[in-house]
C-alpha cells in the first residue's frame, strides 16, 4: 500500500488533521445543491491535494462502491492522509455545518411546516425538488442506456421496485447476479 | 426512544451498504420504510423533508438526518446519519488499498457495467416516487415538469430551480 501505490500521489507530505477537517468543511458548507463540483476544485485546482486524474481514479472508487459518493471520498481521502482519525477528520469537517443547518431546518419544519403559508412554499420546494431528482436520473440513465442488456437491466430494477414493490435488498440479490451474467458475456 | 433509534440505526446502516451509484439509489426504499411500514410520515412530508435536504448545502444523504430528526429528535438525527455513512466509508477505507491493484482487473470492469444499470433504474424509480408523492395540482405538475426538463436540459444551478418552486408555491398556491 505505501510502495507503489504512492507514486502517483500528487502531495508528497501528508496533510495534517487539521487541515483535512478545514478543507472539507469549506466544501461541505458551500455544496448547494450536490458537493461533487466544490469538493473538486477545492482539492484538484484550490489546494491541489490531487491531480485531476488520482481525483478521478479515487473518484471513481467512491461512486463504485455504494454510500454517499462525496462522504465516501471524505473518508477513502481522508485514511490515506492519517489512518482513521485522518478519515474522521475530513468526513466531520464536510458534515458539521451541513448537519447543524438541517437539523435546525427539521426544528423550524416541526414548529412551522403546518402553517398554511408556509406549506404553500414547502409544496412549490418537494414539486422542484422531485423534478430536480426526475431531471438528474434522467441525465444518469442517458448515456448508460446504450445497449439491449442495460436498458433491459434498468427497466427490470425499476419495475420490481416499483410495480412488484419488493424492497431493496431482495432487488439487488435478484438484479445484480443476472446484471453481472450478462456483463461478463459481453 | 431507544426503540426508534434502534431501528432507524438499523435502516440506515442496511440502506448504506446498499445505495449503489449513491443515496438517491435508496429513496424508494426510505419511503417504502418511514412512510409505508413505520408510519413515521406521511408521502407528502417525505417529499418536503427530501426537499429541505437537497435545499440546503452537503451532500444528499442529510435526508437520513432530517428524517432521523423528524422521528427521534436530534439524537435520531445523529444516529442517522451515522448509519448511513460508517458501513459505506469503512467498506471505502478497506477497498481504496486494493482499488489500484485491480485497476486491470477484468472482473472490476465487468461489475462496474453491471452496477451502472442497476443504478439507473433506481434513481430512475427514485424520481418516480418523488414526483407520485407530489400534491397534483396543475400548478405543481407544471413546477414538476419545467424542473425536469430544466435539469435534464440545461446546466442550470438547482438553487434557481428550488427557489423558483418555493416563490411559485407562494404566489400562486
Amino acid at each position: 500500500m505505501n510502495g507503489n501505490s504512492d507514486k502517483s500521489a500528487a502531495s508528497p507530505a501528508k496533510l495534517t488533521l487539521r487541515t483535512l477537517f478545514s478543507g472539507f468543511f469549506q466544501a461541505g458548507i458551500l455544496g448547494f445543491g450536490g458537493v461533487l463540483p466544490v469538493a473538486r476544485r477545492m482539492i484538484v485546482e484550490q489546494r491541489q491535494w490531487l491531480s485531476a486524474e488520482a481525483f478521478n481514479d479515487l473518484f471513481s472508487l467512491c461512486q463504485f462502491l455504494p454510500g454517499a459518493n462525496v462522504v465516501n471520498f471524505a473518508f477513502a481521502f481522508g485514511a490515506r492522509n492519517r489512518g482513521l482519525k485522518g478519515a474522521a477528520a475530513a468526513v466531520a469537517g464536510l458534515l458539521a455545518a451541513p448537519l447543524v443547518i438541517v437539523l435546525c431546518i427539521s426544528a423550524l419544519y416541526q414548529r412551522f411546516g403546518a402553517i398554511p403559508i408556509v406549506q404553500h412554499g414547502l409544496r412549490g420546494l418537494a414539486a422542484a425538488a422531485a423534478g430536480l431528482v426526475m431531471g438528474t436520473a434522467m441525465k444518469i440513465a442517458a448515456p448508460i442506456f446504450r445497449g439491449i442488456r442495460q436498458v433491459a437491466i434498468a427497466m427490470l430494477t425499476f419495475g420490481l421496485v416499483i410495480l412488484a414493490h419488493f424492497s431493496l435488498p431482495v432487488t439487488m440479490l435478484l438484479v445484480l447476479p443476472l446484471s453481472i451474467a450478462l456483463a461478463w458475456r459481453q | 426512544m431507544t426503540g426508534k433509534l434502534l431501528i432507524l440505526a438499523a435502516l440506515f446502516g442496511k440502506l448504506s451498504l446498499l445505495a449503489v451509484g449513491g443515496v438517491n439509489s435508496t429513496v424508494p426504499e426510505i419511503v417504502q420504510q418511514v412512510v409505508g411500514l413505520h408510519h413515521w410520515m406521511t408521502a407528502a412530508q417525505f417529499s418536503q423533508l427530501f426537499a429541505l435536504a437537497q435545499s440546503a448545502p452537503g451532500p444528499n444523504m442529510l435526508i437520513a438526518a432530517l428524517i432521523g430528526a423528524h422521528v427521534a429528535g436530534i439524537a435520531g438525527g445523529i444516529v442517522a446519519s451515522l448509519a448511513m455513512i460508517l458501513p459505506a466509508g469503512f467498506l471505502v477505507i478497506a477497498v481504496s488499498g486494493l482499488w489500484e491493484r485491480f485497476r486491470e482487473q477484468r472482473w472490476r470492469r465487468v461489475v462496474q457495467a453491471a452496477i451502472l444499470p442497476i443504478t439507473a433504474g433506481l434513481v430512475l424509480a427514485a424520481g418516480f416516487v418523488l414526483v407520485r408523492g407530489a400534491d397534483r395540482t396543475i400548478l405543481l405538475i407544471a413546477i414538476t415538469i419545467a424542473a425536469t426538463g430544466l435539469t435534464f436540459g440545461t446546466k442550470l444551478h438547482p438553487l434557481w430551480l428550488l427557489g423558483g418552486g418555493v416563490l411559485l408555491g407562494l404566489v400562486f398556491a
